[in-house]
């Protein structure tokens, strides 16, 4: 089949970008999107051209790094699937399709489809994380888990960073991001210590970075790949919100 | 010049090596630490939990990945799960059974001291995890639950779910997060080391390129960890991530580093076959699939019927018939030549042919579908995703593929290289594994050498060595050689100007190396190759096109820099392969095998480590080996049937 792509190029971060139409004319419908995207990219390293720059590694959904937005849902039509495995039987012949970046200010565009996402490390760095030195972990079986719990943590725990949530979001908010770590950890007994210290610095994080704030659209759960729930974001709230009367109350 | 092997075991009984090892090592004071520095190259599990547990105790840090964050190395992708001889299901494991497991699952090829060590420390690192907040699965009580594994009878292996190696990942990554936070270590990200400094002998720092920029840098410490995984693209089509490569391990072998059995690699037997030219990589379905689907094709050769037309008395199950014991979950080195075998005899299925079928209906029918989604309810989604086809109804197609490189930079007991101050850890060294790796075993080593060996090894390094009381200047000599050597490869690749894009030549090699010297090699096949390479390589310096500028953002550029050091890396592996004149795991030479097709092993010439030492640019690297000794396993033919 024939599709028509319309990509956001930007030389670098300081320059202007554009839409530039391209047309792949033999496209596969088992090829997955960022597969056809390489058809594209290696005709143009051959005519001599700049390819098209987009981050991706795995190729299997789980490392995050890829994904932009195809006419106009992050990771494209598919739910529950990154534009990795995203595949091109969805489309059809003479589909004209329209590529551009995730947008949003805390996530700057590097080139084409690339942005810079660090502002998550900077999110995880303020607090995502169980203070446990290596070397001074009790017994595993030493710390009971209940089962319901286990699990619930895991399903936040799923998320890939891969910034769709924020990409979805009229108000570039990060709050699934932040509160799906934030619920990860809160719901195990291994993260009660700093529970309400961790809530309190990631959130402040989040708001430093420039990220908005939460206006219950839910946009960011219909195009989660890894369909993280907003119920992460209550608990987050909660969490916060206790946290920060208990600190006013001393 | 010239490197000699002493791999530093510690003496007396194997379960005291370890602790005897650890008492004589010295230790850097507290106070001391701050003053030295330690450059680890990688991020995922080897690199991520090194890098956080050297901050926590001190050192200053700087950790560079290629990926934009720590969290995205490869090591996420791990589905199945992580071995520890933790015995909490009561059914007889211990340290000594994993560390059986092990070497025998390695075809006697690995270092019993090694492995014995990696099967003590399986203990911490569960419960390291779990204190970080690994949500591993849990039965009812709230205890960990375990499930069982190919080639072991016990059942020792935790898991998150299908993401295991994401969940301990994300406990490195967000333990190193901590310590970036705390300043103790500075993180790099797309950032690729292209050289390795050495001075006077020593490992003294690297050169890194920035992808955003294009600036070539030198970054200058008392030690360097290399933790930057396999080579399994080097088949180009592989379960790797596509970032994957041999770039660090590659140009450090250049500088003095011997590599370890090259020619060392898994092939997984469960992934989805190819569906055409266009295709960037392959994608595993977790062995434990195995647990339930039974595997087969057509008696008849060239049977195009669809499967569920197939009747019963003509399929064959041949896993089950030829290992009736182990049946579908024989290892993964003898399930995949099965495949092959059944493949090349025309009764592969599928458009290509090279397929066989991975069949759920007597699971289903005998469990119902509901356990089933249970079960694998995630893989089969992802089945559909990448296929279209609904393996609840038509059974997977499934066929083997690079997986795993048990191969890398040869290291001693203390993970160092032959290069002082060097160390190397995870699956870019060669250390535990042997011929052939079990599964949940990749994930256990990494995170062994990450928390638990290198923080201590370091610093014995550190306060024996002194490496800090010779300073070096980034104005160095060998600083501003390897930086110009850097620019100058990047120079060329420019220069070349040719017609075809990196990703041609590295299919062309991947061709290569699958056909001669991928699942079965023979001596003809490994000599073409040897000829064919050198030519695919001149062509690649004469055709290769790379568009743009080294300043800027270039993926084309980072590419054919991976693909040359492919190209070479290919030739060292079918040399390996060659001189290896026996079978042993996953390396199969057809000129030894039984009568039935099974491995035959030459314990007598071939118990040994090759380790090869780099020579200069067109001549043949040397040879050296490294005996490998067995007092606590005796080496006996591996039998599954």
């Amino acid at each position: 089949m024939r599709i028509i792509l319309h990509i956001w190029r930007q030389k670098d971060a300081n320059s202007p970008g554009k839409m530039v139409r391209y047309e792949v004319p033999d496209v596969n419908e088992h090829m997955s999107f960022l597969e056809m995207l390489d058809v594209l990219n290696e005709r143009l390293i051959e005519q001599g051209e700049d390819p098209v720059t987009f981050d991706h590694d795995c190729r299997e959904g789980i490392c995050g790094a890829c994904g932009f937005v195809i006419n106009g849902i992050p990771h494209g039509p598919q739910p529950s699937t990154t534009v990795c495995q995203l595949h091109m039987r969805h489309f059809k012949d003479g589909d004209e399709l329209y590529l551009e970046p995730w947008r949003a200010k805390a996530f700057p565009v590097i080139k084409d489809l690339m942005v810079d996402r660090s502002a998550f490390d900077r999110i995880i760095s303020a607090g995502g994380f169980i203070s446990v030195p290596t070397g001074s972990a009790p017994d595993g079986n030493a710390i009971p888990v209940p089962k319901e719990k286990a699990d619930l943590a895991m399903d936040a725990a799923q998320c890939i960073g891969c910034g769709a949530c924020v990409a979805a979001c009229p108000n570039a908010s990060a709050m699934l991001f932040t509160g799906a770590k934030i619920s990860h950890l809160a719901l195990l007994p291994q993260g009660q210590p700093e529970r309400r210290d961790r809530a309190l610095k990631m959130v402040a994080q989040m708001n430093a970075e420039a990220f908005g704030a939460c206006t219950n659209i839910a946009e960011c759960e219909a195009v989660c790949p890894k369909d993280i729930k907003i119920e992460n974001i209550a608990r987050m709230f909660r969490d916060f919100i206790s946290a920060s009367v208990l600190k006013r109350a001393g | 010049m010239g490197f000699e092997l002493n791999a530093k075991i510690p003496s007396g009984p194997i379960e005291e090596q370890w602790d005897k090892c650890r008492f004589e090592m010295k230790l850097v004071s507290p106070a001391n630490r701050r003053k030295f520095s330690v450059i680890v190259v990688g991020s995922g599990l080897a690199g991520g939990a090194g890098a956080a547990s050297l901050g926590e105790l001190g050192y200053n840090v700087k950790c560079f990945c290629y990926q934009d964050s720590p969290r995205r190395a490869h090591s996420i992708a791990a589905q199945g799960g992580i071995n520890a001889a933790k015995n909490y299901q009561n059914d007889g494991d211990s340290v000594f059974r994993l560390f059986y497991d092990t070497v025998k699952g390695g075809d006697f090829r690995s270092r019993e001291a090694n492995v014995y060590r990696l099967a003590q420390v399986s203990l911490n690192i569960i419960d390291q995890c779990v204190a970080q907040g690994v949500p591993f699965a849990r039965e009812y009580g709230g205890t960990l639950a375990n499930r069982s594994f190919g080639g072991a009878q016990v059942s020792r292996t935790f898991y998150a779910r299908g993401q295991t190696g994401q969940q301990l990942l994300l406990g490195a990554y967000q333990a190193l997060q901590r310590q970036v936070a705390q300043g103790q270590v500075q993180m790099f990200p797309r950032h690729e080391m292209l050289d390795l400094v050495v001075v006077n002998g020593r490992a003294r720092g690297i050169v890194t390129r920035n992808m955003i920029t294009g600036q070539f840098e030198a970054h200058l410490a008392d030690a360097v960890v290399l933790a930057t995984g396999g080579y399994g693209n080097v088949f180009y089509l592989s379960t790797n991530a596509k970032g994957c490569n041999t770039t660090a391990i590659w140009r450090a072998y250049k500088r003095g580093a011997g590599f370890a059995n090259p020619c060392f690699t898994q092939i997984h037997p469960t992934c989805i076959p190819v569906s055409g030219e266009y295709q960037s990589k392959l994608t595993l379905m977790s062995e434990s699939l195995r647990n339930d689907g039974r595997i087969w094709v057509p008696k008849k050769p060239g049977d195009k019927r669809p499967p569920n037309e197939i009747p019963e008395e003509e399929r064959d199950y041949y896993l089950e018939r030829i290992y009736p014991s182990f049946g579908n979950l024989a290892p993964r080195d003898v399930s995949s030549r099965a495949a092959k075998r059944v493949c090349d005899e025309g009764r592969g299925v599928g458009p290509s042919g090279n397929g066989v079928y991975l069949d759920f209906s007597d699971a289903i029918r005998r469990l119902g579908r509901r356990t089933i989604e249970e079960r694998y309810g995630n893989l089969f989604e992802m089945y559909e995703r990448i296929t279209g086809e609904n393996p609840y109804e038509v059974p997977m197609r499934i066929y083997p593929a690079s997986h795993y490189t048990m191969g890398g930079l040869w290291v001693d007991y203390k993970l160092m290289s032959t290069i002082p101050g060097l160390f190397v850890a995870g699956e870019a060294n060669f250390s535990d594994h042997g011929a052939n790796r079990l599964g949940a075993s990749a994930l256990m080593q990494g995170l062994a050498d990450g928390y638990f060996i290198l923080p201590y090894t370091i610093g014995d390094y550190l306060a024996s060595e002194h490496p800090e009381r010779e300073p070096v200047s980034k104005d160095a000599p060998e600083v501003k050689e390897a930086l110009d050597r850097v620019a100058g490869i990047t120079r060329r690749l420019l220069e070349v100007n040719g017609k075809h894009s990196p990703d041609y030549f590295h299919r062309e090699l991947g061709k290569i190396m699958w056909e001669y010297c991928g699942m079965s090699r023979n001596e003809a096949g490994l000599k073409r190759a040897l000829e064919l390479l050198p030519e695919l390589k001149e062509r690649f310096w004469k055709e290769v096109k790379v568009p743009g500028e080294n300043e800027m953002l270039n993926q084309t550029l980072e590419k054919a820099g991976r693909v040359a050091d492919f190209l070479e890396l290919g030739e060292l592996m079918c040399l390996d392969a060659l001189e290896r004149d026996e079978s042993c795991g996953a390396h199969f030479r057809e000129e030894h095998q039984t009568e039935d097709g099974e491995a035959v092993r030459d314990d007598e010439n071939f118990s040994h480590v090759a380790v090869w030492e780099y020579k200069g640019d067109g001549e043949r690297p040397q040879l050296h080996k490294e005996p490998l000794v067995f007092e606590y396993v005796k080496p006996t033919v591996r039998s599954y049937k």
